[in-house]
């Protein structure tokens, strides 16, 4: 396998994350007006959430990972810490795949 | 381990993520080497590229024989959320040019959801750095393990490491999801993900459903104009 791909792959994948940062830099010399950007991480998490546990490439699938979500879910909402909620899930799709 | 790292809430989510993501980058490092990268190639991706969901996409479409004109497009479409997270860590992305760029290079899903998770400023950057040394440590490592072991070191998804991640990425939206524009923003990034799923290449749906935050922020903008225009005349006199 040659390098170019690897070099290609680095140096755009590098230059998407400094396009946003150098955008973000000039939006706030440019205007005053604090814009609240922060909004934007919330759709493209939960995003993230939906398309990692409800989809493989571009099927949708209801696997193991829907019931670990909703284990979760409840953790996160009783404010359980972090490293529970993590083990939780992964030990609920485990003993599923285990079992079916 | 000191008392008061272990009692620190930010380093401990940063170290599970970290551990988390290292199991991962094993498996990256098996895949990467069964694509017909070798070792050298394979790390030099985890350290300069740093994108683990756009690494993964690469080597396996390069691995399933789609060529580098078949896997560039889809591992960029990938690394493009990484933008919109930069531009969302405004601020948070301190520190002079060196820094910032330095910081740039490890902007993505995780970095920044612990960032936004964080109520102060400090806070979001310290979760942001430390998150990244855990984060860069962890995926180079595994990295390195997984192209040296190669083949037969079992599959993540029967540890079900698959659904830690979005496990984890809920943890940390939670915190974020106060207010009711922040849930109809959440509940139309999801419905705008879910809804391209089988009609967009995969990466699409995620840079999309950035989209569910236009009218909030529409809205914002013509709040403050309005406030704006109210505060004009009290300016002029």
């Amino acid at each position: 396998m040659s390098w170019w791909p690897v070099f290609v792959l680095c140096a755009s994948a590098y230059a998407l994350k400094l396009i946003g940062l150098v955008v973000g830099a000039r939006l706030d010399s440019e205007t005053s007006e604090r814009w609240s950007l922060e909004i934007v991480v919330v759709p493209v998490l939960a995003a993230l959430i939906v398309i990692q546990t409800f989809s493989t490439g571009q099927r949708f699938v209801l696997d193991a990972r829907a019931p670990a979500l909703l284990v979760a879910a409840v953790l996160a909402w009783r404010k359980a810490p972090f490293v529970v909620i993590a083990l939780a899930a992964a030990a609920t799709a485990a003993l599923l795949r285990l079992v079916g | 381990m000191p008392s008061d790292m272990a009692n620190d809430p930010i380093t401990r989510n940063a170290v599970s993520i970290g551990v988390a993501t290292a199991v991962y980058a094993v498996s990256f490092g098996v895949l990467s080497i069964a694509a017909g990268f070798s070792v050298a190639q394979t790390c030099v991706m985890s350290l300069v590229c740093f994108t683990g969901a756009s690494q993964l996409t690469f080597v396996s479409v390069i691995g399933a024989g789609g060529g580098v004109a078949g896997a560039l497009p889809p591992a960029l479409l990938l690394a493009g959320r990484n933008a919109l997270y930069a531009l969302s860590l405004r601020g948070v992305l301190s520190g002079t040019v060196r820094k910032r760029a330095l910081r740039a290079q490890v902007v993505v899903d995780e970095t920044t959801a612990m960032a936004h998770a964080q109520s102060t400023l400090a806070a979001k950057r310290r979760a942001f750095d430390l998150t990244a040394l855990c984060l860069f440590t962890a995926w180079n490592i595994g990295t390195l393990l997984g192209a040296l072991a190669g083949r037969g070191l079992g599959n993540p998804r029967d540890y079900g490491l698959d659904a830690v991640f979005p496990a984890v990425f809920l943890a940390l939206l939670a915190p974020q999801l106060r207010g009711p524009d922040a849930m109809r923003v959440a509940a139309a990034g999801a419905l705008i993900a879910l809804a391209l799923v089988p009609i967009a290449p995969a990466g699409l749906p995620i840079i999309a459903s950035a989209l569910g935050a236009v009218p909030v922020l529409l809205g914002a903008g013509r709040r403050r104009s309005r406030v704006a225009v109210a505060q004009a005349p009290e300016a002029g006199r």
